[in-house]
């Protein structure tokens, strides 16, 4: 993702831009790219980011609409869940004669 | 490379003692390969080195279109203007991941491409060498992509992570680009004696300029310590410059040509060939403008901005517009 810039003049915004692939699971971040609005964003994102097949969907989004964590607060912000080990199946040990759980 | 000569923003390497607590904890993110994201703290000299290494990197990009561009009407065959469309296609990819990775740095796309058209960016020397027949088109794919791939492998690992994503991405298209240059000048290699001289003069007359992408001799490469440090140099000039020439020779050697440097013997001590080196004075003579045609791209670049602007402008007024409209449409229904 990128910051946002100081638009110069008439400079197209920037618009990051999401795919999912033919079998993914999900839209994944893959690179920014310059336009004058969503649609030809999306025109130059199939262009740019899907010459070998890599997506069935694409979402564009203007970078300056994206809000993010700070990169400050990282250990405090994701603190919470280091300390519960027990969210995790491996916590708990099961017999194995239970069979498959 | 496709970025030579980068100039470093720093005097030199300082020790951990002369650091920052802030500068310290980014030296030792590094180090430790934790990638160094957009919003993270950085050196103001990590930055600017960054911005001029990365935006000529993507300059070059941009330039070396136009070499080939000049041949995708000529090429033979149906076949082979499809493959160089495609090729060059996604070169001008390669330049926006590239300016994209740049602008996470606080500069804008159209703030850099004013920098090199007012001659205060620089982009690789080779593309300052004319394409004068079809079979440098294969030996362009062929040595100058192969070279630019050297390069960019290493810098899959760099330290910055905007940059070394733009890298993974850019690798993953590359090995099309050599390897349709190479089935383009086997194709005039086994060919007709006149098709095989001209493969051989292109080998001739491209090689050197190939291993000047790689900058200047370690021994007067001042800029390499510090980026080597930050991790936006992952290897020396020459260390770069001998992989390229120990993967071409064997291929130059398969395709019957002569090896375009008497020098070029190998060498079983080292365990690496030896080579001449390239003649430097012609290389700076190139970065400073004097190419033969240096003064071709950037009338080609800079005409092409200029031609274009109506279009950009055009654009935006009429995404303005539309909005404006959907807006007031939005406010009416209200
Ligand atoms: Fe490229
Ligand atoms: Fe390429």
């Amino acid at each position: 993702m990128s910051n946002e810039t100081t638009p110069s003049r008439s400079e197209w915004p920037l618009w990051e831009v999401f795919i999912r692939g033919q079998h993914g699971m999900s839209h994944r971040h893959v690179g920014s790219l310059h336009a004058p609005d969503a649609e030809m964003a999306i025109k130059n994102a199939r262009d740019v980011y899907t010459r070998r097949n890599e997506g069935v969907s694409i979402w564009v989004v203007e970078a300056k609409h994206i809000a993010a964590t700070a990169p400050g607060e990282k250990g405090p912000f994701f603190e919470p869940s280091e300390s519960k080990v027990y969210r995790h199946p491996t916590f708990f040990d099961i017999p194995d004669e239970v069979g498959h759980m | 490379m496709y970025a030579q000569m980068v100039k470093t923003a720093s005097d030199g390497v300082k020790s951990r003692e002369d650091m920052s607590p802030e500068e310290a904890a980014f030296q030792a993110k590094i180090d430790a390969d934790i990638k160094i994201e957009p919003r993270d703290w950085m050196p103001e000299d990590y930055r600017r080195t960054l911005i001029r290494q990365i935006g000529q990197h993507a300059h070059s990009e941009v330039v070396g279109q136009l070499p080939e561009g000049n041949w995708i009407t000529r090429a033979p065959t149906l076949e082979r203007k499809m493959i160089l469309l495609a090729k060059v296609q996604d070169e001008a990819g390669h330049g926006l991941y590239l300016y994209s990775a740049a602008e996470t740095l606080g500069v804008s796309r159209d703030e850099m491409v004013e920098m090199l058209h007012a001659g205060k960016m620089k982009y690789s020397s080779i593309f300052n060498y004319p394409t004068l027949n079809w079979a440098d088109i294969g030996a362009v794919g062929w040595l100058v992509d192969g070279a630019a791939i050297i390069n960019q492998v290493a810098l899959q690992r760099t330290s910055y992570g905007p940059y070394s994503r733009a890298m993974i991405r850019i690798c993953k298209e590359e090995s099309f680009h050599a390897r349709q240059g190479y089935s383009a000048i086997m194709k005039m290699a086994f060919g007709t004696p006149e098709q095989k001289r001209m493969a051989q003069h292109a080998v001739n007359r491209l090689w050197f300029p190939a291993l000047m992408m790689f900058g200047p001799s370690d021994k007067d490469s001042v800029h390499s310590e510090q980026s080597m440090a930050w991790k936006i140099k992952i290897k020396t000039n020459d260390e770069l410059r001998q992989q390229f020439v120990d993967q071409t020779v064997p291929q130059i050697l398969y395709l019957g040509l002569e090896l375009p440097d008497p020098n070029i013997k190998w060498n079983e001590e080292r365990g690496h060939y030896d080579f001449s080196d390239p003649d430097w004075s012609e290389f700076f003579n190139v970065l400073k403008g004097n190419g033969p045609c240096n003064t071709d791209r950037m009338k080609d670049r800079v005409g092409a901005w200029e031609d274009g602007e109506w279009v950009r402008d055009g654009l935006m007024a009429h995404a303005r517009k539309k909005q404006a409209r959907k807006d007031a449409a939005k406010i009416a229904a209200e």
